[in-house]
């Protein structure tokens, strides 16, 4: 059977949520479908039964109808609170879409025309396939190579854009097991309807076997240390180099402080640019010496840097 | 003598700073283009019938969706109403002798023309593959078709746009009969005026826009491309800072037209009438400011988004309040069902849908999965097309008779109005369903649990299509051999009413009056016989 028969079987109307993020987003929109559809057949019924009623020649009383201020107030007004209530619903589950916990597993995504490749703490490689635990957090650190994609898996009601030029984040914790699709749902160019995939959720235990399986691979954060060392990072940034350069130890999650008297949280854009963008974004008591490594380091590679200072300094 | 009949060389019509004669100029121009864009849906349709891609190539697929998002907006939706009733109308709702600039309204349409053929001549040279969006980096380095072409005639339309809404607005202003006062105008002039206001200000962002997609592509200036150090959201900001007022660039007029059908065929006054021209305001200054909900996923910040997604609420609201107030305006009336009314009720039907549907999408988590489906699909086309083209069509049975002089089969025309809302309904409510269960849009071939409704939809295109060629015979028929109409067939208020159908060239034999009431109609009095 391939797979798309087997996801065929799987079909129904309603499609079943896999995430938590599904759980929430079905409440709401199921709330959301009662309330439009109470004021959609609503409106209908008026018309209805004001056309059937008024219609020329039915003998019923007519007449010219004055202003009704309060009903139109009234008729603002209440939509309004009904909205407001929405909004902030809808607003209160959208932050949770952004706040990964702590512990989530991370994976790197690259895309690019017309396909996603993606890559597992241990090193482990996929294409177009991402296996993940059931039940554990899973953020997904992702950039792209060309143009916009956007990485969407119906299933678990989410989507997020993934741009050239920076990183977009995404997590979720599947809830059922099974395989899901995962579409691409930003238009680009000739083959975006053929650049698919799936998530395969897989118990804990299965997990951990089919990652350690495979064959011998150094983890993303050693091959991130040796790519560290080969491009000349570590003679500037190692403790004891002669060069006047930050400590990287602990950088990501820290707040830093810019020449410019801006600060921000050191985070995987922060990193990115700092890499290929070294002037964007100078730390304060530093001179703008690095180079950039603009076209020396793939998008892999930086995301095995970022694993690599994420990791500490032991890799 | 009437302006039909002011000259019959093709040279008094193409040379004509008649505001009548240059409407029908653009109801030729947009009727062609109205049927090229709908060819290119219809081959969608049909390649969407079946999962594999197998009618036409993923590149043909890709340029055909592009070609119908920017043959129908700007080249049918945004002039349909505005260009060809709005030209027409709003001098004679005014009692004007024309519009304040007639030379400029003749070279908008000259502008528009061009810039029409230019997007044609890009089609034909092999098309454009970016969709309507242009969305960079894709159209600016990634995409191997006529992108500069296109958007060059994109942006001459643009400066039709604009020279038409500037002449709206002034005409407004300084040519309103003596005693018509801002509250004794039709709703349709207020549509109008709120829709010039946005015409001016948001089109010369999409002109910038334009220009700056095609320098990065010809020179990599590096505005968009993170690759020379661009930013590709900027590029959706200025775009949808355009493209989201575009919006209510056609759906405004729509309620405007719309406002007048239903008071007249119900036989009752407007209900609300301060609050209808009020929302009018309302929606066009809000919608400026809600831009931001097109890009929820797109990597915007978190505040960016709930600000915008608040806005969007908000902006619904006086949409709601015109529902309310059209249906409100039924109440103990005397309701005619002639075409007009049948294909104003069904706008007010799918704008509703249309408009709930919008809430959905405005609300931010739910916004995450339905964006980029059919979810979204489905609610612009209620909007643009259950909306926009609904109300295009009841405007243009309503005052047929005023611009031709003569009267059309109304059982042919009720039939058509039907067919068209149950076709479209057939087409488009299954795009709903496949939303939900995350079909993204844009894609040439789809996974077989798609095909069910994907079938559905196909096959209420067919009715539809039917639907919008039926109107090609009927209203042709009766150009030639329809009865003549009188002044007045709807015993309808306005003062283009008060001239004779077709109008003379100067409009007016005589200054018309003011009315003391606009929408003066009485549920009680009973309709003088239409004129033989």
């Amino acid at each position: 059977m391939n797979a798309d028969t087997r996801l065929s079987a799987n079909f129904r109307l309603l499609a079943q949520g896999a995430s938590t993020a599904a759980e929430r987003s079905d409440l709401l929109f199921n709330a959301m479908l009662v309330l439009c559809g109470a004021m959609a057949l609503g409106v209908c019924i008026a018309i209805t039964l004001f056309a059937v009623r008024y219609r020329h020649g039915a003998r019923v009383s007519r007449g010219r109808v004055g202003r009704q201020i309060g009903l139109e107030i009234g008729w603002t007004l209440v939509p309004l609170a009904l909205f407001l209530g929405l909004y902030a619903w809808a607003a209160h589950d959208f932050v949770q879409i952004y706040r990964p916990p702590a512990d989530a597993l991370p994976v790197y995504v690259v895309a690019k025309q017309w396909m996603w490749k993606l890559q597992h703490r241990n090193g482990r490689r996929e294409i177009n396939e991402l296996h993940v635990p059931l039940g554990q957090p899973v953020r997904l650190v992702m950039t792209s190579q060309d143009a916009i994609h956007s990485f969407f898996v119906p299933a678990f009601r989410l989507k997020q854009d993934v741009l050239p030029g920076r990183y977009t984040a995404l997590w979720f914790t599947a809830t059922q097991l099974g395989e899901f699709r995962l579409f691409c749902a930003e238009y680009c160019g000739s083959e975006h309807s053929q650049m698919l995939g799936r998530i395969v959720v897989m118990q804990p235990a299965e997990y951990s076997k089919w990652l350690g399986s495979g064959t011998e691979q150094p983890s993303l954060a050693q091959y991130g240390f040796a790519r560290f060392r080969e491009l000349g990072c570590s003679g500037c940034h190692a403790a004891g180099s002669s060069v006047h350069a930050p400590s990287l130890r602990g950088l990501l999650g820290r707040t830093v402080h810019l020449q410019d008297g801006r600060s921000l949280v050191a985070d995987e854009n922060y990193v990115r640019d700092s890499i290929l963008l070294p002037k964007k974004d100078v730390l304060a008591g530093f001179e703008p010496v690095m180079p950039s490594f603009a076209g020396q380091v793939s998008e892999e590679d930086i995301q095995a840097l970022i694993a690599y200072l994420r990791a500490g300094a032991e890799p | 003598m009437n302006y039909l009949e002011n000259g019959h060389s093709l040279r008094s019509w193409l040379g004509s700073t008649d505001h009548k004669r240059i409407a029908i100029l653009y109801a030729l121009a947009i009727s062609a283009f109205f049927f090229v864009g709908g060819a290119a849906a219809t081959l969608i349709r049909l390649e969407l019938a079946t999962p594999a891609g197998d009618l036409v190539s993923h590149d043909t697929y890709n340029r055909l969706f592009t070609a119908h998002g920017v043959i129908m907006v700007w080249l049918f939706l945004i002039p349909s109403i505005p260009s060809v009733l709005g030209n027409f109308l709003v001098p004679l709702m005014i009692g004007a002798r024309d519009l304040a600039f007639p030379r400029l309204n003749l070279l908008s349409w000259y502008l528009y023309i061009a810039g029409g053929l230019i997007i044609l001549a890009a089609l034909f040279l092999g098309g454009v593959d970016t969709g309507w969006t242009f969305y960079t980096p894709y159209s600016t380095m990634f995409s191997n078709s006529w992108v500069a072409v296109t958007l060059a005639g994109v942006f001459v339309t643009g400066f039709s746009s604009i020279l038409t809404g500037l002449n709206f607005i002034v005409t407004v202003h300084t040519l309103r009969v003596p005693g018509l006062g801002w509250f004794k105008l039709p709703l349709f002039v207020w549509a109008l005026y709120a829709t010039s206001i946005i015409l001016v200000l948001a089109t010369p962002v999409l002109a910038i826009t334009a220009l700056l997609v095609v320098a990065e592509r010809l020179w990599q200036i590096g505005v968009f491309d993170p690759a020379h150090g661009g930013d590709p959201l900027l590029f959706q900001h200025l775009f949808w800072f355009y493209s989201h007022p575009a919006v209510y660039i056609m759906v405004l007029p729509a309620m405007g037209v719309v406002s007048e059908i239903v008071p007249c065929f119900a036989r009752q006054r407007i209900f609300g009438y301060r609050f209808m021209a009020y929302a009018i305001l309302a929606i066009a200054s809000i919608g400026f400011l809600v831009w931001g909900h097109h890009m929820f996923v797109s990597g915007q910040s978190l505040a960016a988004s709930m600000v915008f997604s608040l806005l969007s609420f908000l902006v619904a609201i006086p949409s709601a309040i015109k529902v309310f107030n059209w249906t409100a305006t039924l109440y103990k009336g005397a309701i005619h069902f002639d075409a007009p009314m049948l294909y104003a009720l069904g706008f007010v039907g799918l704008f509703t849908i249309g408009g709930l549907t919008g809430l959905i999408l405005a609300s931010l988590s739910l916004d995450v999965h339905l964006t980029d489906t059919y979810f979204v699909v489905s609610h612009f086309h209620y909007i643009m097309v259950g909306g926009s083209v609904m109300a295009y069509f009841a405007g243009l049975h309503f005052w047929w008779p005023k611009v031709t002089g003569r009267m059309y089969s109304d059982t042919w025309a009720r039939i058509a109005a039907v067919l068209i809302f149950l076709g479209f309904n057939f087409t488009f409510f299954p795009q709903y369903l496949l939303g939900v269960q995350g079909m993204p849009r844009r894609y040439h071939a789809y996974p077989p649990e798609f095909q069910v409704l994907n079938l559905f939809s196909s096959a209420g295109a067919v009715v539809l299509a039917l639907g919008y060629l039926l109107p090609l015979a009927y209203l042709g028929w009766s150009l030639r051999a329809g009865r003549a109409a009188g002044a007045n067939p709807f015993a309808a208020t306005g003062l283009e009413w008060t001239t004779p159908s077709p109008p003379p060239t100067h409009n007016f034999e005589h200054l018309p009056q003011a009315p003391d009431e606009v929408y003066g109609y009485d549920p009680n009095a009973s309709l003088p016989e239409p004129a033989e």
